[in-house]
């Protein structure tokens, strides 16, 4: 298993390369530039700018320079916030956005994964009923809805939590964010777990299982439940890597400094450092997760074992 | 409005116990943010900007929510009034030489850094020579160009010591113009001239405004600086007004959402909320009147027509009847309802001293306007049986839409058949400037309270001339007036630059811009103006409010 990772990680390497290439020329094919705007520089201001960020240098040098500044874990300064380096923004901003991140992946997975195996044992009864289609508005509702009603329930007109506002993260201020960003969470995992439990109880080994007459539950919770979370645990990969990254709904609407607002500023500013430096993080953080998704993978399912 | 009160949060507390017995086990006290916020004695002013800054130096910043915290923080020789006005800032005084030529400005006396390093006439020279540094890449150095040498610094052709400033003592800063300038005071009141602290830029370098290092020589210092989170200011105790400084801290908070803003003013977590949501204007007259700031300020919104050979509306009667067949007030008063100015102008009436411009048209009837309009289509050839087609190209905004399908639909009589384009806003801005559309949105902000600003877009030399004039008469009245001294001849020039621009159709003006901001009452010392500026250092918060 240790090779395997081994072999994963250095495979990750030549993916990694090619997302970069990728965003790094079709950001400069991109139309506009960082320093277009309402007034037009004079041209030898915006020569000075151009120099001072490489930019009059040919592309496939600059291009060659990033690759260089990026083996040093150099992701260049943002043309936007100019007092700060990419890294230093994506790790001063990276901790909020993980802490809500996960904090809403874990209220998902406490709530979704028992809504769906309710709603799967029951299934066609009332129960069921009601958890798949409040399951299907959650899903259906989009974020920038409930977030900015959530505010105004709680935040302005019962006055019970910050309408918005970080505070280093305490958790009168995290709460909202949380349940606006786990509410299409919990329903995506409800449904995939519903349908999935509902696949396996109809199978073999639960047949035998209940043929050798254990309880119900226990049928459930030992032999349906690990392989019934199949599905969900390979959604969590790329779901959790999407989430801790941030949503610049949830940031705007919250005042977050998470860093889910630099991947849609960064593009509408032409932003090439910053652009670059979300991409090359999320790009490896998807890599990342998916390995250890399909590492989960193995404990979960005795059929696959990742043998040296 | 601004504190929460005690009721609020006793009821944030259950809440909260209900909520940690649920699951959650996160620490922090029940109630700080109210603990803050209605604490009495301390004067804690937190604003909602409307952005996170690019930058606190003050030579990186552009945007009116970067230059409300480095206003706070570096006063530059020539400071502004809680009214807009011109005052003495770190120069207690200063003359110009008959020809308006030599500048000689005098600091006040024992001048220091927040921390302690004596504040001189050459920090305020370095300040300069830094501005026009090439590697500086300041957006606004052009500004400044009528000072010797400028340009030729700038470009990078001389050393930034040939800059025609000079410091022959501690407290003396002279300035050569190589013309005589009208507007050097208004540039030099803008924070990027502000002087800086030399021995903090050279031991830190890039660093310098980080919080641990940065020294101002303004009514505040930095204290905090949390990217996307907040901003916190303390007052300067060096500071030469340091005693007239009411507030305690300022915190500014970057919120962007304009509706996110609203909440958090009406929750009591910010006493000033910059940008109000133009969907909720009218629930805010009515619920929150005594709060509502809305005043012009110095930005006009236009259209701009292609004039280059082969555009549509290079023939002259066309633009006129397009210009003849648009309803302002209908913009103005129906579609946005904040009080925008219906511009028959193209310089933003805020701009007091120049006025006077204005379309010939300006108080004909609407049935002859129309009846003109008509005519002047029939000659080019253009009716409701040959119509003409033209695209209206807009940058991607809901009332930017808006105003386009309205002037499609007040087109449309005189047979004109508009087509919709929206972009994002850095392609729209470089197609407008590369030619390459026929009649384009567009929107300019003052720099500086001067109408040359707006009207010097439009020389053929410039990089913002969007419709393409290339006028001999235009940019001699412009290069004139740049150069022109005396106050009464260049606002002469600058009129006659105006009239000419609306005389040949060369833009489409619909309004001036207004501002709208939530101010609590309990703040004193905030007072209107058309450059929206409002330091900190004026304002008060009455905390038995």
């Amino acid at each position: 298993m240790l090779s395997y990772t081994l072999k994963r990680l250095l495979q990750a390497i030549p993916t990694l390369l090619i997302v970069i290439t990728l965003s790094f020329f079709l950001m400069r094919v991109a139309p506009g530039g960082p320093f277009d705007g309402e007034r037009r520089l004079p041209p030898e201001i915006e020569q000075n700018l151009r120099a001072a960020y490489h930019l009059d240098e040919p592309l496939p040098m600059q291009y060659l320079r990033y690759l260089g500044d990026l083996v040093q874990g150099d992701l260049g300064p943002s043309f936007k916030y100019k007092d700060f380096d990419v890294s230093e923004l994506i790790s001063q901003g990276f901790p909020a956005s993980l802490e809500l991140g996960m904090w809403a992946i874990l209220a998902a997975l406490l709530i979704g994964v028992p809504l769906g195996v309710i709603a799967a044992i029951r299934r066609n009864s009332t129960a069921d009923y009601v958890v798949m289609s409040t399951a299907l508005a959650g899903i259906a509702v989009p974020n920038f809805v409930i977030a900015p009603l959530l505010a105004l329930v709680f935040g302005v007109l019962l006055g019970w939590l910050p309408a918005g506002g970080w505070n280093g993260g305490a958790w009168q201020n995290l709460l909202l964010p949380v349940v606006a960003l786990s509410i299409q969470q919990i329903a995506y995992i409800a449904r995939m777990m519903r349908a999935s439990m509902i696949e396996v109880l109809g199978s073999h080994y639960i047949r035998t299982a209940r043929a050798k007459g254990l309880s119900e539950w226990k049928v459930i919770l030992r032999h349906a439940l690990r392989p019934a979370m199949l599905p969900v645990v390979s959604y969590l990969g790329p779901a959790i890597a999407g989430i801790i990254t941030g949503s610049v709904v949830i940031e705007q609407i919250f005042g977050i400094p998470g860093i889910g607002r630099y991947f849609v500023q960064g593009a509408l500013n032409r932003d090439y450092t910053l652009v670059m430096g979300t991409v090359v993080f999320y790009g490896a953080l998807i890599l990342l997760l998916n390995l250890i998704v399909d590492l989960l993978y193995s404990m979960l399912d005795p059929q696959i074992r990742y043998d040296d | 409005m601004s504190p929460t009160s005690p009721m609020q949060c006793a009821a944030s507390l259950s809440a909260g116990l209900l909520l940690s017995a649920l699951s959650l086990s996160l620490g922090a006290s029940g109630c700080a943010m109210a603990a803050e916020s209605s604490s009495q004695s301390e004067q804690i002013l937190r604003i909602a900007n409307g952005a996170e800054p690019g930058s606190l130096d003050p030579q990186q910043t552009n945007g009116t929510w970067e230059t409300r915290i480095t206003r706070d923080l570096f006063e530059p020789l020539i400071a502004y009034s809680a009214n807009g006005e011109l005052i003495p800032g770190l120069a207690e005084r200063w003359e110009s030489s008959a020809d308006g030529l030599s500048w000689t400005f005098h600091l006040r006396e024992g001048l220091e850094w927040s921390d302690g390093t004596p504040l001189t006439a050459e920090d305020a020279v370095f300040a300069l020579r830094r501005l026009l540094t090439p590697a500086t890449a300041a957006h606004n150095a052009t500004l400044y160009y009528p000072i010797v040498n400028a340009r030729a610094v700038n470009t990078g052709a001389l050393a930034p010591e040939q800059l025609g400033v000079a410091a022959p003592d501690a407290q003396t800063l002279t300035i050569t113009l190589s013309h005589p300038s009208a507007t050097l005071e208004q540039t030099l009141a803008m924070s990027e001239a502000a002087p800086l602290p030399r021995h903090v830029i050279a031991a830190k370098g890039a660093d310098w405004t980080r919080p641990a290092n940065m020294a101002t020589s303004g009514a505040f210092v930095l204290k905090t600086w949390s990217p996307q989170a907040e901003i916190r200011l303390t007052p300067n105790p060096r500071y030469h007004a340091a005693d007239t400084v009411a507030l305690d801290e300022v915190v500014y908070l970057p919120i962007e959402e304009s509706h996110a803003a609203l909440n958090r003013f009406r929750a009591g977590e910010v006493e000033i909320a910059y940008g109000v949501p133009a969907s909720h204007y009218a629930w805010i007259q009515d619920n929150l009147a005594a709060a509502l700031q809305t005043y012009p300020i110095l930005g006009e919104y236009f259209y701009v027509f292609n004039l280059r050979e082969g555009s549509p509306v290079a023939d002259q009667r066309i633009r006129r009847a397009l210009n003849l067949a648009t309803r302002r007030e209908v913009i103005t008063e129906r579609i946005l309802g904040m009080g925008q100015i219906p511009s028959w102008h193209f310089v933003p009436k805020a701009l007091g001293e120049h006025q006077g411009a204005r379309f010939d048209f300006a108080d004909w009837s609407m049935d002859r306007r129309m009846a003109k309009a008509r005519e002047l289509m029939d000659d080019a050839g253009y009716g409701p049986d040959t119509p003409l087609e033209l695209t209206l190209r807009y940058n991607t905004l809901e009332d930017h839409k808006k105003i386009a399908v309205a002037l499609g639909a007040m087109w449309k009589p005189l047979g004109v058949k508009v087509t919709l384009t929206n972009t994002e806003a850095a392609v729209h801005y470089r197609d407008l400037a590369l030619g390459d559309f026929e009649v384009g949105r567009y929107g300019m902000i003052a720099t500086i309270a001067d109408a040359y600003d707006f009207l010097n877009a439009f020389s053929s030399d410039n990089t913002s001339n969007a419709p393409g004039l290339s006028s001999p008469t235009y940019d001699a009245l412009i290069e004139a007036a740049a150069r022109e001294g005396d106050v009464g001849t260049r606002q002469r020039q600058l009129h006659d630059a105006e009239q000419y621009l609306l005389d040949n159709d060369v833009v489409l003006p619909l309004y001036d811009y207004v501002t709208s901001s939530l101010v609590d009452p309990a703040i004193s010392g905030w007072a209107p103006n058309a450059l929206d500026v409002h330091p900190s250092r004026y304002l008060q918060l009455d905390t038995s409010h």
